[in-house]
């Protein structure tokens, strides 16, 4: 059997009845229409004011163009002891920066945890210094260091070390309030003082989150450190921005490819490292 | 002595060039993540392309990036904006793929065996599948950007990094940590409202 079709009266009766089925009403079309003239507004006046010409684009990307066909075929160049000497010392930096920030956060990380340090202001305070440090970028205190210490790796390696402080000290705090009691209690029923409970309660439950945590930080700080000294703070970015503004494309080319296989490289070792610590 | 309307308008000029660096990145990450996704077979050839392009996109630090386009676009945000999107394009290219490669193909099936294209299959099937997931992962990605756009001017590529860069660079301490605090309640205000979007866009989604 086939319905009736519905006359005119039947048809505006439901749309009374359901205004939803029958699509959006006016008043949600009209937000919706309004919401999209704004982003568009908003998009064209970012284009124009940021200078997005068809012209400039065009002229760009043939400038982009000659820079690429004359980054092919890369090639070290006539100073590539140099460019390995920058990679090593980023490497280097890289680790020493994270070295010396793990050192310090374990002390912090016991001072910004909970269940050790009770004294709520206090730690309130110490978590706030602890997200400020981290809401600056690790090239501001490289150009802020460079400023300071001169010119070369120091900087570098202090920039990474104030940069990584803060979260690592967190994360630590972090590790230390998810420790659990048991151990905590036993060594105290054994006698143990206050530092005995940290140095045999909670520390052999955290050493292994905190080495993982660094060992983490410092897979990520070998990308940082490779792009510290565009600044001045050592390192292979020192070489490739002098390269980029003598134009030596095709070694600007090979450093960008040491520096992917490097950074490669450094995962894949650390992945495996960490695994074995947590896993094993 | 503070310049402070001057800082305000560079502040606004960096969040609108990371939200415009975003969106450019993100879109290009949409149109790479479909083909570079394993589960849909985009072809022998084209898959592989596409997820070795967005690696070389991720994997070269935006710095690098800038420091080239602004040879080839000349100083000014133009090249910044180009170079975080590139990277934008490559990190949020893997993470939508993987978003892809997670959801189920019943939707796809039934596009395809209804005579639907490739494209229309992506369109209909995947999209409205994975879009809130790529929404929220974009306007992470949007906080991460803000930092990036706020130092990428120390390479001559715009917004407030450049200013930053000449007031350290003259020494001028109490103008430094001024635009120091700026910058970080920039980006704490931004990081507290694009989490709470996040948040609204996943409960969408559940």
């Amino acid at each position: 059997m086939s319905a009736a079709p519905m006359s005119a009266a039947d048809v505006a009766a439901w749309r009374a009845r359901m205004p939803g089925a029958f699509g959006r009403d006016g008043r949600a079309r009209a937000l919706r229409l309004l919401g999209w003239a704004a982003f568009l507004l908003w998009l064209g006046w970012a284009l124009w004011h940021f200078g997005f010409t068809p012209e400039r684009l065009w002229n760009g990307l043939s400038g982009l163009a000659t820079i690429l066909r004359l980054m092919v075929p890369p090639s070290p160049g006539e100073l590539w002891v140099d460019i390995l000497q920058g990679l090593a010392e980023s490497v280097a930096m890289a680790f020493l920066g994270t070295f010396i920030a793990a050192l310090i956060a374990v002390p912090l990380g016991f001072l910004g945890a909970g269940n050790v340090v009770t004294n709520t202001l206090f730690r309130f305070s110490l978590r706030r210094v602890f997200d400020g440090f981290r809401g600056i970028d690790q090239l501001i205190w490289a150009l802020a260091f460079v400023r300071a210490v001169g010119l070369g790796p120091l900087a570098g390696v202090l920039a990474i070390a104030t940069a990584d402080v803060a979260v690592l000290a967190k994360l630590n705090a972090e590790a230390i309030e998810n420790a659990e009691r048991r151990q905590v209690e036993g060594v105290t029923a054994a006698g143990g003082g206050f530092l005995a409970r940290l140095r045999f309660g909670v520390l052999p439950q955290v050493l292994p989150v905190m080495l993982a945590q660094a060992l983490y930080f410092f897979e990520s700080n070998t990308r940082s450190a490779a792009i510290l000294g565009v600044v001045g703070a050592g390192g292979i970015g020192l070489q490739i921005s002098e390269r980029i503004r003598v134009r030596h494309w095709d070694e600007v080319a090979f450093i960008i490819l040491l520096m992917v296989a490097t950074v490669a490289a450094i995962d894949w070792l650390s992945a495996r490292l960490r695994r074995r610590m947590i896993g094993g | 002595m503070y310049r402070l309307d001057s800082w305000a308008w560079l502040l606004l000029e960096t969040a609108n060039m990371a939200a415009l660096a975003t969106l450019m990145g993100a879109g290009a990450a949409v149109l790479l993540a479909f083909p570079a996704a394993r589960n849909l077979g985009a072809g022998r050839i084209l898959c592989p392309a596409a997820r070795r392009l967005l690696e070389a996109m991720r994997t070269v630090p935006e710095i690098v990036f800038a420091l080239i386009l602004v040879w080839a676009f000349g100083v000014g945000p133009l090249a910044g904006i180009l170079a975080i999107a590139l990277h934008t394009a490559g990190a949020c290219g893997k993470l939508f793929a993987e978003a892809i490669e997670n959801t189920g193909l019943g939707a796809w099936a039934g596009v395809r065996s209804a005579g639907g294209t490739w494209m229309q299959a992506c369109r209909f099937a995947i999209l409205p599948q994975v879009a809130p997931n790529l929404l929220s992962y974009a306007l992470l990605r949007f906080e991460i950007n803000l930092r990036s756009a706020s130092v990428i001017g120390f390479v001559g590529a715009g917004g407030i990094g450049e200013e930053l860069y000449k007031v350290i660079a003259f020494n001028y301490y109490e103008e430094i940590s001024a635009i120091l605090l700026l910058v970080i309640l920039a980006v704490c205000a931004i990081d507290l409202l694009s989490e709470r979007l996040r948040h609204r866009v996943i409960g969408a989604m559940a």
